[in-house]
């Protein structure tokens, strides 16, 4: 494998992710990401200077409008999602100290 | 409610005694429905008894709506009879596919992290189904979050292949696809990101369709590549999924790339009229890791095509085999930002134990998502960091620039192109899960489609020597849906009805599979 994965780059990868592993988790996360790197570093075989990326096949634009509300308040059928609320908002853990 | 399959009193007596409600197209149904043979809600019980028989067995769906589904049914047939609802598939009960939003009935993308998640709108293809008389019969299973190629990474249990009950029925859109092969629903609704809907077509025996990027709407499609993914419909026939697809599309302003398309007459390419029409195989699809009775499958429907007046020959669209690299970073990065917004604040899973705000993200998120979408969203964050971000992310993104470019190149000279849509027949359950990379290589022949934006068919052609269905593709230009609808309809003529001797095999497997589960 060419493409060796640190235990300090999966540490950084899963606080951008947001994902908690294992010790295993991790061990296997090193290995996935090594193995796809190798399989993706294919795609240095090809010349793409002077390509520009391509992100969406057709032009898109900005789409404008006035700033209306068109839904009513569903407050309530969104809160009924929610896996805590309290006083008609969604319950959190305190966010600050 | 499992009850002898003889008995299950579906059967249509008019006509052919064999022919049972649930065999019918949904075309068919819609125009027995039409000139009043048979009520919405006959046909809606119909596939209701028919799921109530099979699934069990068979684990197409997550959810069954049955009580909503016959309401609606009363509601469709009264809308039918003043008038409200006169189109072709007005009445006829479809299944929709788990990660596509349904206004009140759950919707899960089949995870644990939307194990409970109740929809407070529909997605706008639904709405679309809805306007013309649809009836919702339940959500199809499929692989989590449509990440797979088997629909086993479901969270809920796998699908299995309705032509041999120990083979997957292909994935994510597994479930779509194995419910309308096994005849539980007349038709479907999938979606394509890299061949979701395509592939497992071919695995079940049916037809699936992707049109161009930007045709369906994808408001209320729980994004996993949004600038991959494609609502499209899986059905019996070609004929279905033209008239599907030209209820679906629509151009939508809550989609910010969906385009305003003019012509969206799509049953307009009906026509058994393939001469002249120019055909490419690509020769480089043709080599190594091609199953033998795929291939011959793939030169058979050029035979017919030929045979009809087409022009049909090899040509190098060069580029493929870097297709599938350029696309696992293109969607994991993607992916990997699109699944953020499940955190355990607004809807589904939230972990029981944990220490504050980012404990409580992090924990939910790896209790609540399965080891394929974790796997995903670790390689996308990865690319997408700093340092990486040019090395891989842009680089995928300029190689999807030369792949639209040899596309590009091929359609001058090409109005269809026609391809296997998978190396091989569907995998038995259990052996593709164990090699993740070796799961992404049989996606070869449909990831590319994607990253082009273009539309592409898949149509069963025949079986091969252990009885599981081939398919083959057909891909067009972008927008040119009419040119693979005609060239998918012309060998269609020639090939005939593609279903009932095999599936009614099948059948007597299913219940008696149903009779050993239940």
């Amino acid at each position: 494998m060419a493409n060796i994965i640190s235990d300090e780059t999966i540490e950084y990868v899963g606080i951008l992710a947001k994902l908690e592993l294992s010790d295993e988790e991790k061990e296997q996360a090193k290995h996935d990401i090594g193995r796809m790197l190798d399989y993706v570093d294919k795609l240095n075989e090809l010349d793409t200077s002077g390509v520009e990326p391509l992100s969406h096949v057709f032009p898109v634009n900005n789409v404008f409008r006035e700033d209306v509300v068109t839904n009513e308040d569903e407050r309530e059928k969104i809160l009924a999602n929610a896996p805590a609320e309290k006083d008609g908002a969604f319950k959190v853990p305190k966010t600050v100290e | 409610m499992v009850s002898d399959f003889d008995a299950a009193g579906t059967a249509y007596e008019k006509g052919n005694e064999d022919m049972q409600l649930t065999d019918l197209t949904a075309l068919e149904l819609g125009r027995k429905i039409k000139e009043k043979e048979v009520s919405v809600r006959e046909a809606v019980q119909a596939s209701l008894d028919r799921i109530a028989q099979a699934d069990g067995a068979l684990g197409g769906f997550v959810t069954v709506d049955e009580q909503g589904a016959l309401a609606r049914a009363d509601e469709v047939q009264k809308g039918i009879e003043s008038g409200q609802y006169n189109g072709a598939l007005a009445g006829v009960p479809v299944a929709v596919k788990d990660n596509i939003c349904t206004e009140g009935l759950k919707t899960t993308c089949s995870s644990k992290i939307l194990y409970n998640f109740v929809p407070t709108y529909s997605a706008e293809a639904v709405l679309n189904l809805q306007r013309a008389g649809a009836v919702i019969l339940g959500k199809t299973n499929m692989d989590e979050f449509a990440m797979g190629s088997t629909t086993e990474t479901s969270a809920f249990g796998p699908t299995r292949n309705p032509w041999n009950l120990e083979h997957v029925p292909g994935g994510s859109s597994g479930g779509s696809c194995a419910a309308v092969a096994a005849c539980e629903a007349p038709y479907a609704l999938g979606s394509d990101t890299g061949g979701s809907i395509r592939q497992p077509a071919s695995f079940c025996g049916v037809t699936g369709l992707k049109p161009t990027y930007g045709t369906v709407s994808r408001y209320g499609l729980v994004a996993y590549g949004s600038s991959l993914d494609q609502i499209g419909p899986i059905a019996k026939d070609v004929s279905d999924c033209a008239a599907i697809l030209e209820v679906i599309a629509s151009y939508d302003k809550k989609d910010s790339t969906s385009i305003d398309r003019r012509e969206l007459d799509f049953t307009s390419a009906l026509a058994d009229d393939v001469k002249g029409l120019r055909v490419g195989i690509p020769s480089d699809y043709l080599g190594e890791g091609l199953d033998d009775e795929v291939r011959a499958a793939v030169m058979k429907v050029a035979d017919v095509l030929r045979e009809k007046g087409a022009v049909v020959e090899e040509f190098d669209l060069s580029l493929v085999e870097y297709a599938i690299p350029a696309y696992y970073v293109i969607a994991s990065a993607e992916a990997s930002s699109n699944l953020a917004r499940f955190d355990g604040v607004k809807y589904g899973y939230r972990a029981k134990d944990y220490e504050g705000l980012h404990n409580m993200y992090k924990k939910s998120r790896s209790e609540g998502f399965g080891e394929e979408v974790k796997r995903r969203i670790m390689l996308g964050s990865f690319v997408l960091s700093s340092g990486y971000y040019d090395a891989y992310y842009l680089k995928a993104l300029r190689t999807k620039a030369l792949i639209k470019q040899s596309f590009d190149r091929a359609f001058e000279k090409y109005d269809v192109i026609l391809a296997p849509a998978s190396p091989t027949t569907a995998p038995k359950l259990g052996e593709s899960l164990s090699d993740p990379l070796k799961m992404y290589l049989g996606d070869i022949y449909t990831i590319s489609v994607n990253l082009a934006g273009l539309p592409g068919i898949s149509v069963p052609v025949c079986t091969d020597r252990a009885g599981l269905p081939i398919g083959v593709q057909l891909i067009g230009d972008c927008f040119k849906e009419k040119k693979i609808i005609r060239a998918a309809y012309a060998y269609e003529q020639a090939r005939g009805r593609f279903s009932s001797p095999e599936l009614a095999a099948c059948e007597k497997k299913l219940v008696s599979a149903a009779k050993e589960v239940g």
